[in-house]
């Protein structure tokens, strides 16, 4: 060995040099660890991440107008939107050229209603042109300018081809300024009619609220997370039952259960009619509304709060309360400055847990908030299942997931991933 | 805490009235069920009070005053209220007569510090009393369905008849209509198709992936953490739409190019959906039972002659076994309990029972639905139990003091 110090690298026991021995070990485990996570990862990235960014994608991706008509779109290409003036008769003969082909292939229809996002009107036009137009020959029924404005007039009105220029582009931001209540037009973004705008108002909802079950959450868990970590361990692991068990139970039991509790004749108006509190015919309205929801998703987000402010409470020594009273502070004073300021992680943790899963939340407003406690997923689900509206479901749903991701992020410099304990 | 304080009798200026309050506050409740609010309060403290002096003044036997309180309390609740109210007279009866004697005995001074002033005592039990409100309201509403799933008839409220507990407000039907209808079944059947095979699929991988992740030296942990962890993340409505396109296209391929039956593709995909979303729990609970785990004993096996696998096997496998189960459990409710994802992926012949509860509450309101929750509550203090045994257990082999 000491041979070996002095003239040149240490050598491992086969006689290379122990630098690139170490090396090349590592480079081995790293591998084997690698090889362990590979499966996964590429499990969860084909099925899950992929997925969601193609999703994702369909916010601005808008090839539908030249898919169906190319020509059109290339003959418009020349023409001034802003000049009030109809196109010429190579844009209406492109027009048809295009429409025989798609009404062939039956894209026409999809094409109204892609359209019809922006100009309501438009869905009818297609499909009623649709039928006219079929019977017309590009070659021999040319010009077409006259009879196009003969089939309908709107093809004589200015504004459907401003609709059809204006959307043309492959890319489109028309989805994400609808998602914000303002629409694409020729003279750039505008907002929508004050009878359309509805979205903003749901996410400021949607924040709003998340915001109050939050808060609620805090209230309500911060005494509880307390008095469990005070108590001696026998006396608390019974009481952590009451909060895991509702953590175990089914969302669905939870939220039929409010549904049961709230209803106006359910189990809460009963009792306060009972005891003379509410009179019959004035019960109270609790479900179906904003109250619901709060009062619903509070309790199923609730063990979500106390989890994480327990395990912070649990390593906060009681030695410190007992020092800052000795020192003559006040209980509120060593609360207020000693314990509440450690136990802040914990809040925090809590918080961006809750408010994370409040704001993305779709069954229980579904189930217990009517029309006026609805979250913006519910809206996205209503765009992809009833309105197909995907575009449109993908620019509310890029927005949300950007809201969570930078929270997600939050959590992660502030508790760290691994940090996250289950029960 | 055991008992600190030596503890004295109190004086009637601070017994009776804290009695007369109590009392008044359940009179109260009385009273406005009668139509006089007032009268109830009046009522009730001289009621209360007036059995607190017989106790202290003439009575002097403990065992005696309660099964008087419990007597007149019975009686007056069932003139007020039948034998609901006579059930709930015997708890009030019970209870009185138990504060009466806390307050006069100062039994509620025992089990504090002796230097606490009474501002510090009054806040202590008002805090208690404050958390244990909030257990109600963490129970109460899972505690409530149970006996309304017992209900006669159609309703989601109790009825007269089971508020005078008579045999005829209750009934099993509910029950029966969930073993025997064929909807219901056929969802139930499905689920436990496919939560086990979910579960299997994420346990295994997410096991595997766990172990990779507690190596020494992994580039780029913390991103492959976060991609991990995410379908716990994402809201459950983005997932589902992003899975709803994807899937499709795949399910067409398998349709199409494969030949496999529509039913069976549509299987695979609600359960590759459902693994995907029990991977995060499976991570975190693995990951932190690997937290503690001793590396020198796979050295040691390494050492003497095990090959890497035999060591996994025999050495680590037992060892994080308790954390591979409970992430298994979470991950088999979460399957088990989604609905947004199969909603979106499935077909109407992958029908969980979820999702027919979730059709159940929005559209056709039968009370079956509350028969199918107790049931399901069972199903997660069962495995509330188990997780918990299995977290002692672990706690216990890796040496750590049983929490």
């Amino acid at each position: 060995m000491t041979d070996n110090t002095s003239d040149g690298p240490m050598l491992a026991a086969d006689g290379t040099p122990l630098k690139k021995s170490l090396a090349r070990a590592l480079r081995l485990q790293k591998m084997r660890a690698l090889m362990l996570i590979a499966p996964l990862l590429l499990f969860v990235l084909f099925s899950f991440i992929i997925p969601i960014f193609s999703m994702l994608s369909r916010s601005v991706e808008n090839s539908i107008v030249v898919e169906t008509l190319p020509l059109t779109v290339t003959e418009l290409q020349a023409w001034n939107a802003d000049s009030g003036e109809l196109p010429d008769e190579p844009v209406y003969a492109a027009f048809v050229a295009d429409m025989v082909v798609a009404i062939d292939a039956k894209r026409h229809t999809r094409l109204g209603t892609r359209l019809n996002y922006e100009q309501t009107g438009m869905s009818s036009l297609f499909r009623k042109s649709g039928r006219k137009i079929k019977r017309m020959d590009p070659e021999a029924d040319a010009p077409f300018k006259e009879k196009l404005i003969d089939v309908d007039k709107k093809w004589g009105d200015v504004e459907t081809w401003r609709v059809i220029k204006t959307h043309s582009p492959t890319i489109t931001n028309g989805y994400f300024l609808n998602a914000v209540d303002m629409r694409r037009t020729p003279e750039g973004a505008q907002s929508q009619p004050e009878d359309k705008q509805i979205l903003v108002k749901l996410f400021g909802r949607t924040l709003i609220m998340s915001l109050i079950i939050t808060g609620s959450c805090i209230l309500l868990g911060y005494p509880v997370a307390w008095i469990l970590a005070n108590l001696p361990m026998r006396t608390a692991n019974v009481l952590m039952i009451l909060v895991l068990l509702p953590f175990w139970t089914s969302l669905l039991v939870r939220t039929s259960a409010w549904k049961v509790m709230l209803q106006q004749q359910g189990v809460i108006n009963e009792v306060l009619v009972w005891l003379g509190m509410v009179a019959d015919d004035s019960r109270l309205v609790m479900i179906n509304n904003q109250t619901g929801t709060i009062i619903a998703m509070t309790h199923i987000l609730l063990p979500f709060m106390i989890l994480p402010m327990y395990s912070v409470m649990q390593t906060i020594q009681p030695t410190y309360l007992r020092a800052a009273k000795s020192m003559g502070a006040t209980n509120w004073t060593a609360f207020w400055r000693v314990y509440f300021p450690l136990s802040i992680p914990g809040i925090g943790a809590g918080s961006i847990l809750v408010f994370i899963l409040a704001i993305g939340y779709y069954i229980t407003p579904e189930i217990v908030g009517g029309t006026k406690g609805v979250f913006i997923s519910n809206r996205i689900a209503y765009h992809i299942s009833s309105s197909l509206n995907w575009g449109l479901a993908a620019a509310l749903g890029t927005i949300l997931l950007v809201v969570v991701l930078i929270l997600y992020w939050a959590y992660d410099k502030i508790v760290g991933i691994d940090n996250v304990k289950l029960g | 805490m055991a008992a600190l304080t030596p503890i004295s009798r109190k004086p009637m200026s601070l017994v009776l009235p804290t009695v007369a309050a109590s009392g008044g506050l359940l009179g109260l409740f009385v009273g406005t069920a009668n139509n006089s609010g007032f009268l109830g309060i009046v009522i009730g403290a001289a009621i209360v009070t007036a059995l607190a002096a017989l106790y202290i003044f003439a009575l002097k036997n403990e065992q005696m005053a309660k099964w008087i309180s419990i007597l007149v309390f019975v009686a007056l609740g069932y003139v007020f209220g039948g034998i609901p109210g006579a059930i709930l007279g015997a708890i009030a009866g019970w209870f009185f007569h138990w504060f009466t004697y806390w307050m006069y005995e100062g039994r509620y001074r025992q089990r504090l510090l002796p230097y606490l002033t009474p501002g510090q005592v009054l806040w202590h039990y008002g805090f208690r009393v404050i958390c244990g409100a909030i257990f109600v309201f963490l129970i109460t509403p899972i505690l409530v369905v149970m006996p309304l799933s017992f209900n006669s008839q159609d309703f989601f409220t109790f009825t007269p008849e089971m508020l005078r507990f008579e045999a005829e407000g209750y009934s099993l039907k509910h029950y029966q209509d969930f073993f025997t209808n064929n909807e219901w079944q056929r969802s139930f059947k499905n689920s436990l198709i496919i939560a086990p095979i979910a579960t299997v699929i994420s346990v295994s991988l997410g096991t595997l992936a766990a172990i990779g992740l507690s190596q020494s030296h992994v580039p780029g942990r913390r991103a492959i953490m976060a991609i991990m962890i995410s379908p716990m993340i994402v809201p459950l409505i983005i997932s589902a739409t992003g899975m709803f396109f994807f899937y499709s296209s795949i399910g067409n391929w398998m349709e199409g190019t494969l030949g496999l039956s529509k039913n069976f593709v549509g299987y695979i995909k609600v359960i590759l959906a459902h693994a995907v979303l029990g991977i995060p729990f499976v991570i975190i609970t693995v990951t932190a039972t690997l937290v503690g785990f001793d590396r020198s004993l796979t050295r040691a096996a390494a050492n003497m002659g095990a090959n890497p696998v035999t060591t996994f096997f025999r050495v680590q496998m037992p060892l994080i076994l308790p954390g591979v189960i409970s992430g298994g459990l979470f991950a088999f409710i979460t399957s088990f309990d989604e609905v947004v994802v199969v909603l979106f992926v499935g077909s109407a012949s992958q029908k969980t029972l979820p999702w027919q509860m979730f059709t159940g509450l929005r559209e056709q309101i039968s009370p079956t639905i509350l028969a199918v929750a107790t049931i399901l509550v069972v199903i997660s203090i069962a495995l509330l139990t188990t997780v918990e045994l299995l977290r002692r257990r672990s706690e216990r082999l890796r040496g750590m003091s049983p929490g």
